[in-house]
């Protein structure tokens, strides 16, 4: 590539079209304006969507990034732009979401000296960035954004900032750009060690109670022909994780469900009957193990993980395999038996059983008059085919969304796992739906954290984003609600809601919405919805203290999974 | 148990390396009891030498997470009988304390430590050695009242006849050619 002199500002827009940046989420302000000028001559190449505030710039960039697998790429300003950005930031680090956020700052000559709107953006971000960096003259920009691209998207993506001073976004320089292919200190995946494959296929072959654990860590390598490959060859049970979710299809004769809190009763309770357990991607997060001194007592544990810093940070692995899951699952498939447990198999499917008879049923196709969370999530998902993106906010409605949505194509899911981000269903809702154009996105989110980031109706009306928002109304703090009920004797300590009316809200940002009460109006207001060709705003009254169910509480073994309170 | 560790992390010379691993160990609460950072024989790699406390368990993840940054090329842990390690001290007495008998001078002889620079008014003392060395030289001269004193964070070897980073820089430029 020949050289031409740019500023600092041209040379980031060019950098990120470089990079096949196609969309940016970002907010304006003083410190970053020189490159919002330099986008303003791109607005062919490159698509930017205002959001009406960073913290929702921040999780559309997230949905975008999830749907896509390619970094979501946001700007903002220094100071309150730059911090409002720090919730998405930490999400996306407890998420491995690859993210580049490119951050305006004061001029370098003001650093340090309290000038206004500078904030120290490089120490904030710090412990929530997988790198961050500050850039003060223009010739730093190009090699920096390119790292910024590799380490982002590269070994565990993570979230990336650049924070990029006003006088290196003016300065004039000679632009060369090239891609990042390796850092000397950075190795993004080990090579994989052929023994340790061959001694956990051993294993594997000798188990009788195998089971299979998934996360996110699948559908990151673009492993879910691997892992399909594996488990048919094996016989294996395999149970996702909340992130794991879409990397099978739920359908798959070999998927056992959900692990954690509130997972299923199968894959929770025999865990710990299980003698190998095979983790893939996943980090063994608190929520998913229970206590973790009686987890998997019996199990040989054969850890495949991208991330030397996982092995043996929450459960020892007896067999640890490290690096890229495609590769490692692949190699191990190859080395393993043709096998079948269909007994150990039968005893999910046993578990399935109860968990349907006491839980399932009612909440899928109620008796009482109120509404119930799962049947609105039951028919959304039978009226798309269950071909739709789903995203959820955080409480008792992605729970029950992620429990009875079904998927049958991988990167279908977006939640704020790790962090448990309130606020984070809506803006993400919208990324996703730009990342993914052509495919029906459903949001559900409940009543708590639609207000937290409401404001991004405004973008998705703008933007004529046709995405689907089921607002799950039951004028409560859900999940808190429920812990008080269980754990702290029914003392509803701030939780109840005064909500306003969303429909007039929705409307007034020029989005259709219609309000259910009723189960003889649901399904065919669901249908409505799924018809209508822009945005749309469904919200549903369901009953005010239903709780989640099944359970593990806080602190209690796996294998307590309680079915009732 | 808890028990003294010694880590050893090399990076490459950024910026902001210094915070990056400490909050490894803030986000855990672990107290640095010791830090020395300065260039390493590569130029251009630089080396932290950090002694805290942990169990044997705990040090493993300390040590992945701190390598786990990007910047970090890699990081080491050892106990102290598998390094060679130092710390060196400085006191300042009275000069006149030195000149009223000779016990002052018998102390710095017997410790092994060494006399830097007499003033009129002061005597600088050095002492390297281990931290209990350097703190019983302290009790022994505050006798005679230390006017101030300071000790250095630990510098520390390993026993390896080979040096360790560059093995490893070997093999990471292998590995990464494996991966093109």
């Amino acid at each position: 590539m020949t050289t031409k002199k740019v500023t600092g500002s041209q040379a980031v827009i060019l950098s990120l079209l470089e990079e096949e940046v196609d969309t940016i989420f970002g907010y304006p302000g003083g410190a970053i304006m020189p490159i919002y000028d330099a986008l303003y001559d791109h607005n062919d190449h490159v698509k930017h969507i205002l959001t009406r505030h960073e913290q929702g710039a921040i999780h559309a960039a997230e949905g975008y990034a999830r749907v896509t697998g390619k970094p979501g790429v946001c700007f903002a300003t220094s100071g309150p732009g730059a911090t409002n950005l720090i919730t998405g930031i930490a999400d996306a680090m407890l998420d491995s979401v690859p993210l580049v956020c490119i951050i305006g700052q004061v001029a370098s000559p003001l650093l340090g000296t309290d000038a206004f709107q500078e904030s120290d953006v490089v120490g904030i971000s710090m412990p929530v960035t997988k790198w961050n960096y500050q850039i003060t003259t223009p010739e730093e920009i190009p090699e920096t954004i390119a790292k910024a691209f590799y380490i982002a998207n590269s070994g565990r993506p993570g979230p990336v900032l650049i924070d990029i001073t006003k006088d290196a976004q003016f300065g004039e320089f000679d632009f060369d750009y090239k891609k990042c292919t390796k850092i000397r200190s950075y190795l993004p995946e080990q090579p994989i060690n052929k023994f340790k494959i061959k001694e956990a296929a051993d294993i594997i072959d000798n188990a009788e109670r195998p089971l299979l654990l998934f996360g996110q860590g699948v559908i990151i390598g673009r492993a879910e022909e691997e892992l399909k490959a594996f488990v048919e060859k094996t016989g294996i049970p395999a149970a996702w994780t909340l992130l794991g979710l879409s990397a099978l299809p739920t359908d798959h004769p070999l998927n056992v469900g959900m692990l954690g809190m509130h997972g299923n009763y199968g894959p929770n309770q025999l865990t710990n009957h299980a003698d190998v357990i095979i983790s893939v991607g996943m980090r063994f997060d608190d929520r998913v193990t229970g206590k973790v001194s009686s987890y998997a007592p019996s199990a040989n544990i054969i850890h495949l993980e991208i991330d030397p810093a996982e092995i043996h940070k929450i459960i020892r692995a007896d067999v640890p395999i490290l690096g890229n899951s495609k590769k490692s699952l692949k190699l191990l498939t190859e080395q393993v038996k043709e096998n079948r447990h269909d007994e150990w198999l039968a005893r999910f499917r046993e578990s399935d059983k109860t968990e349907q008879e006491k839980i399932i049923q009612k909440e899928l196709f109620p008796e009482k008059p109120g509404l119930t969370m799962g049947e609105v999530v039951r028919i959304a998902g039978d009226k798309t085919n269950h071909e739709a993106v789903l995203v959820t906010d955080v409480g008792q409605h992605q729970m029950v969304a992620s429990r009875y949505f079904k998927f049958r194509h991988p990167r279908s899911n977006v939640t704020s796992g790790g962090l448990g981000t309130m606020g984070f269903g809506l803006p993400a809702a919208m990324g996703a739906q730009i990342g993914a154009p052509d495919r029906k996105v459903i949001a559900f989110i409940g009543d708590g954290g639609f207000q937290m980031t409401i404001q991004e109706l405004g973008t998705i009306a703008q933007n004529k984003l046709p995405v689907k928002i089921v607002v799950l109304n039951n004028n409560f703090l859900g999940m808190v609600r429920q812990w008080q009920q269980l754990f702290f004797e029914k003392r509803y300590s701030f939780t109840e809601l005064q909500n306003p009316d969303f429909i007039a809200i929705a409307k007034g940002f020029g989005i259709d919405a219609h309000k259910v009460e009723v189960r003889d109006d649901l399904e065919s207001s669901i249908q409505t919805m799924i018809d209508h060709p822009g945005p749309y705003m469904l919200e549903v009254v369901i009953e005010k203290e239903d709780n989640v169910f099944p359970m593990v509480p806080s602190g209690a073994s796996v294998s307590d999974i309680m079915l009732e309170p | 148990m808890k028990q003294e560790y010694i880590i050893t992390v090399y990076s490459e010379n950024h910026i902001g390396m210094l915070s990056r691993i400490t909050l490894v160990f803030t986000r855990r609460k672990i107290n640095i009891d010791s830090l020395t950072v300065s260039e390493s024989a590569i130029e251009g790699i630089f080396k932290f030498t950090i002694v805290i406390k942990s169990t044997p368990d705990l040090i493993v993840k300390v040590v992945g997470q701190i390598e786990k940054q990007i910047d970090v090329l890699k990081a080491f842990y050892h106990t102290n009988d598998e390094m060679i390690y130092q710390e060196i001290a400085l006191y300042k007495v009275a000069t006149e304390a030195l000149y009223e008998n000779d016990t002052i001078e018998k102390i710095v002889r017997n410790a092994g430590a060494r006399i830097l620079e007499i003033t009129r008014e002061y005597t600088v003392i050095e002492k390297t050695g281990h931290k209990t060395e350097t703190q019983e030289l302290f009790f022994e001269l505050n006798k005679f009242k230390v006017m101030q004193f300071i000790r250095s964070g630990r510098v520390a070897l390993t026993r390896d006849p080979i040096e360790r980073l560059s093995e490893f820089l070997k093999e990471r430029d292998a590995v990464l050619e494996q991966i093109d």
